[in-house]
């Protein structure tokens, strides 16, 4: 079989000219050592391109006249993380048995090390959440943030603030106290009431017709793994849209087209 | 809003966008003052209210408030609001439901361009009268009384059986209100009205019997009072002798 001659190469047409000075690049361990951090970060990105979305998300401009109200959405999700850190540290202690979860608590409260400092977060932040997501929704109401093209924004903001509420609602039950206790049985009741899926959504709360012992596993599978689960996934849905979309302006500020720019006098100098 | 309008809207919001300025670090500083200030308010609240406990739960025990965290309170006071009984079920789940789905549809039937609030008169007024009702029923619902004190004056016809009839019937009365039946229910001065009838004169409707029936098996949202009767059977027919003697 004849052999193709291949064409002379030239010699390593792509590689860049040799740095004129030792003071530029990484040279000797030092160097590589200062250059660690930015060649680990371009190993990633070469792999997953992960910075492209990262500057696509951080880098979007924000409307003019932007103000402290826009925060409040981002201030809900904070109050969230704080409601999972605080959360993952109780659960490390409780126990979800009747027998066991109120002196679970107790020994929280009483033994372990700033144990109710953070069972106190976590019981108040609560309220701090559900105040601050009904105040991200009173903003974009009165900012009509919800109309087009931010539909579908509004819609999954609803659902996040119908899963708030269970979070609250499942929460409630776990210290199994007097207050807690008694609050859910009428609480279940009150979904009992609910025509066609009513009753079975009481049954499916308590785990069976009647209250026993493992509806409190049941509230905590809920309250600790479905929910939050849920709330996640649709929190960064939410905020891919806000990325996407953009935040809407405030409604009283007018776009001031590019005639301001034609009127701008360009002056040449001699 | 027709093709025209969306047109017009993404090109004015695009002018104003290009004006504005980057997320990072502009926005995300104001958020992060923003997240500090979260974070002061929860750590504060946990070091000033802390996170007591009150007793364990206990089925049988009958001194408990069944009172919802605050937030549902306007949820709860709905149920005292709407009072026949015909409604409950109205109150219970048919307003919050349609509510919930009119919220959920909102986009879809408030379409107009007009984003400013004071040129929106129908969905401003129907926001500010919602937070408005929100904020009542939850005051309502704050201030309602510790449902555990009820003073009925003790009436004749148990005073003509003599001093244990009266005594039982002091019982009863003991029992009734440490259960928190006031929360739900009237009882002369005492009680809420609502969500359940008001049970002054119970007695006078329902004979003993069927008031057991209703405390074992109660329709909802009413807890069940059968844990007591088996527990306690003593407490539990002192309970009905009560009900039953308001006439
Ligand atoms: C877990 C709860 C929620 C989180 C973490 C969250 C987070 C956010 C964030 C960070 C933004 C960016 C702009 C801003 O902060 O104002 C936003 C925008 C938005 N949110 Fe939420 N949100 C939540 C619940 C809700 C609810 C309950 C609604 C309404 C029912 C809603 C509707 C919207 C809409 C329409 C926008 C677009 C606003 C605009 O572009 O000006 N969100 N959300």
């Amino acid at each position: 079989m004849a052999k193709i001659k291949l064409p002379p190469v030239p010699s390593n047409p792509l590689s860049s000219p040799k740095r004129p000075g030792k003071e530029y690049g990484p040279s000797g361990a030092r160097g590589h050592a200062a250059e660690a951090g930015v060649s680990a970060v371009d190993w990633i990105d070469e792999r997953t391109s992960l910075s492209g979305g990262l500057r696509w998300a951080m880098f979007r401009k924000v409307p003019k006249g932007t103000n402290w109200f826009y925060t409040l959405g981002s201030a809900t999700m904070f109050a969230f993380l704080s409601q999972a850190v605080t959360g993952v540290f109780l659960a490390m202690y409780y126990d979800p048995s009747a027998t066991r979860a109120y002196e679970s608590i107790q020994y929280i409260n009483n033994n372990v090390f700033l144990g109710e400092f953070v069972h106190g977060m976590h019981r108040w932040g609560s309220s701090v959440m559900v105040i601050l997501i009904f105040l991200h929704m009173g903003r974009t109401f009165f900012f009509g943030a919800y109309k087009y093209p931010r539909e579908l924004n509004w819609v999954i903001g609803v659902a996040l603030l119908v899963m708030t509420m269970t979070m609250s609602f499942s929460g409630y039950l776990l210290p199994f106290d007097q207050r807690s206790y008694w609050a859910t049985i009428v609480g279940v009741n009150i979904n009992g009431t609910g025509p066609l899926v009513g009753p079975y959504l009481s049954e499916f709360l308590r785990a069976g017709p009647y209250f026993g012992a493992t509806t409190l596993s049941r509230f905590y599978a809920i309250h600790m793994l479905m929910v939050p689960g849920a709330i996640a996934a649709l929190m960064g849905f939410h905020l891919y849209l806000v990325a996407k979309l953009g935040t809407t302006a405030p409604p009283w500020i007018k776009a001031k087209g590019p005639e301001k720019l034609s009127e701008e006098k360009v002056t040449v100098e001699a | 809003m027709n093709k025209q309008q969306k047109e017009k809207y993404l090109r004015d919001y695009g002018t104003l966008k290009s004006q504005g300025k980057p997320f990072f670090p502009y926005a995300v500083a104001k958020d992060s003052a923003m997240a500090m200030v979260v974070m002061a308010v929860i750590i504060a609240m946990s070091i000033v209210l802390g996170a007591e406990l009150g007793p364990k739960a206990d089925p049988t025990s009958t001194t408990y408030t069944p009172r919802p965290e605050w937030y549902f309170f306007f949820l709860f006071e709905l149920l005292r609001v709407i009072k026949p009984p015909a409604l409950v079920q109205l109150a219970t789940i048919g307003v919050p439901t349609i509510c919930l789905i009119l919220l959920f549809l909102l986009p879809f039937y408030d379409r107009g361009p007009e984003r400013r609030p004071e040129r929106r008169p129908i969905a401003t007024t129907a926001g500010i009268f919602v937070i408005g009702a929100i904020g009542y029923l939850t005051y309502l619902g704050a201030a309602a009384g510790p449902p555990t004190q009820i003073d009925i004056p003790v009436p004749a016809n148990v005073v003509s059986q003599g001093p244990t009839a009266v005594a039982n019937y002091k019982a009863g009365e003991q029992v009734v209100a440490q259960s928190g039946c006031a929360a739900c229910h009237k009882f002369g001065e005492n009680g809420n009205s609502g969500p359940g009838p008001a049970l002054t004169k119970v007695g006078a409707r329902l004979p003993a019997q069927a008031i057991q029936r209703t405390l074992l098996n109660p329709s909802a949202p009413m807890p069940s009072f059968s844990a007591l009767s088996e527990q306690s059977p003593k407490q539990f027919a002192q309970m009905v002798g009560f009900l039953a003697a308001l006439k």
